[in-house]
């Protein structure tokens, strides 16, 4: 039953070949059982759990289910979840006991999903290996000495170990896209303002977006489905129509113009990567597609320019934690002064202190021009890059990341290197543009490798169409890590 | 570079306590994130209008009316500290 998609789980409920009540159930012995050592998740609340399941098996009696009634799906622990723990990964709000739905989790429950839990994550969804996590670090279930990437470690890992059918993650520079590649599955990131922030953790509120893992490109479509769509407590949030994307599947990828940017192939990119990629580029080719060079001349800048920009706007949003409305408390302190600095001190991990201070640092009189306008001003420069390709081809591919999961603890002493490895990722955040990460093979180690999708922006049911098509004629994404078949 | 003055300066702006032992690896760590920074420096932006955001979408305005619910006591109950529905902070004005 685990290793089943989401529209073969639909029809077993549908069926009464199982109920939601045993398949929740199955789904959590997984996590208390062969899932136990990846440390996937930080809240599980069996109860909750299996009454949601509960209702959702007299919501389909009645014959009112749709695609995810009575499906168990794990969210990242960003999402606010009402009456649930939502830490987002750090001490500062380890006791926080959401009063509140996030509108994602509201469209999960008006589509009868189940809770599953919550899933483990980097700290304020800072991170690329889910080693920044205050409640330790999630293991990838391909190889338990490597990371499962980051910042949505947790939901990644969960979905590959076939611990949960799907989860959400967040993606404010790669943190859906490279865990996807990491662990094998399925992650879309879509446009910047297709799904509301409303009731997410804050970190960087230009860039930050919510998204799905799933083991299909057709899961990704369900998924979006369920979470896109206009939400007015968001202020980015866009009204517009949301495509019927698991409808718009099928048709192939017979004439669409593939774009290859000839940056994306150098010395960067390892070569265990570099081939799989090639050989899905091929593939593609094979099924009808025309490939074509384009180019993102501006692409080497963008680390820096994140690394300006997302710093900033974290800086400001985590001035919030306080000690004061909510969360974590210092124990001691002389003054208010001294109260914000303990419980912030306290509170904070060492990935989000320095985040917090650069971004002090790049906001601060003075400095402001010199570091914060001029990021956003290749901000402009590198969506123009996108712009122009986008003229020339429908969908932009390539890898996810340049190289395969490395090893816990590799690059832990290191952040700016963790940092240039998101060269792929960033761009397509900076610009607000939708990407997708698809198994497509495996490098050194026997390690996974995820080819990345690009499109335009509200583009994404010709991205799922493409990879849907790829997924029709491979079979990588039905691979399952060995001890969790 | 950041001296470590300004990292000081910076963390008493970001009302975050630093002990002199973090400062010194902070001051290395971010040094080593400004290195990458400091690539931007040598791109000519000139006559380039800075993205502030993906989206061109105008902030939208909505009527001058209340809209939420009073959830005080649900919002106070996860509070550090409260009293007769004020949050409590050590004593500011002597």
């Amino acid at each position: 039953m685990h290793r089943a998609t989401l529209r073969e789980l639909s029809a077993k409920l549908a069926s009464r070949e199982v109920s939601s009540v045993e398949m929740t159930r199955h789904f959590l012995d997984r996590i208390a059982g062969e899932g136990a050592a990846l440390n996937a998740f930080i809240t599980i609340d069996e109860a909750k759990s299996l009454a949601q399941a509960k209702a959702a098996d007299a919501r389909i009696a009645r014959g009112q289910a749709g695609p995810l009634t009575g499906i168990p799906v794990a969210h990242k622990d960003l999402f606010c979840a009402k009456d649930w723990l939502t830490t987002a990964g750090s001490k500062i709000l380890g006791n926080f006991v959401s009063p509140y739905d996030s509108h994602v989790i509201a469209q999960f429950d008006r589509a009868g999903a189940v809770l599953l839990g919550k899933a483990n994550m980097d700290e304020f969804a800072m991170g690329s290996s889910n080693e920044n996590s205050h409640f330790g670090p999630v293991k990838n279930p391909w190889d338990l000495a490597a990371v499962p990437g980051g910042s949505s470690g947790g939901s990644a890992a969960a979905v590959a170990a076939r611990l949960a059918p799907a989860a959400t993650g967040t993606d404010t520079g790669g943190s859906i896209r490279q865990p996807a590649s990491f662990t094998g599955v399925c992650g879309l990131r879509p446009t910047y303002g297709r799904v509301s922030r409303h009731g997410i953790v804050a970190f960087a509120s230009s860039l930050d977006q919510a998204g799905a893992l799933g083991k299909t490109a057709e899961d990704l479509a369900i998924l979006l489905g369920t979470m896109a769509g206009y939400d007015e407590r968001d202020s980015t949030c866009i009204d517009r129509p949301v495509d019927d994307y698991a409808a718009m599947l099928s048709g192939g990828v017979k004439g669409l113009r593939v774009g290859v940017p000839r940056e994306y192939f150098t010395k960067d990119l390892a070569q265990d990567v570099a081939a799989p990629i090639r050989a899905a580029i091929d593939e593609l080719a094979k099924l009808g597609a025309k490939v074509v060079e384009v180019s993102l001349p501006n692409q080497h800048l963008s680390v820096a320019a994140y690394y300006v920009i997302a710093p900033a706007e974290a800086s400001s949003n985590l001035s919030r934690y306080d000690g004061v409305r909510y969360g974590y408390r210092a124990p001691e302190y002389a003054d208010l002064n001294d109260m914000y600095r303990k419980t912030r001190a306290q509170g904070f991990g060492p990935e989000v202190k320095r985040r917090v201070l650069i971004g002090t640092y790049v906001l601060s009189h003075g400095y402001y021009d010199a570091y914060y306008v001029q990021a956003q001003k290749i901000r402009r420069l590198i969506a123009n890059d996108f712009i122009a390709a986008f003229r020339d081809c429908d969908l932009i591919v390539g890898p996810a990341a340049p190289s395969v999961a490395f090893d816990l603890g590799s690059k832990a002493t290191d952040p700016v290197q963790m940092y240039l490895d998101d060269l792929y990722t960033i761009p397509i955040n900076l610009a607000g543009l939708p990407g997708l990460s698809i198994p497509c093979g495996f490098g050194n180690k026997g390690r996974p490798v995820g080819l990345q999708v690009v499109g335009n922006y509200f583009d994404e049911a010709r991205m799922l169409r493409a990879a849907h098509a790829f997924q029709q004629a491979t079979d990588w994404h039905t691979r399952v890590p060995k001890g969790f078949e | 570079m950041l001296s470590l003055e300004q990292i000081a300066r910076i963390a008493d702006l970001a009302r975050l306590e630093v002990t002199p032992r973090e400062a010194a690896a902070l001051q290395q760590q971010l040094n080593g994130i400004l290195a990458i920074v400091d690539q931007m420096g040598s791109v000519d932006t000139s006559g380039v209008e800075p993205m502030s955001h993906p989206q061109q979408a105008m902030q939208r305005m909505r009527d001058d009316r209340v809209t939420e619910a009073d959830e005080r006591d649900s919002f106070q109950s996860i509070a550090p500290a409260v009293e007769d529905g004020l949050y409590l902070v050590p004593k500011v004005i002597e």
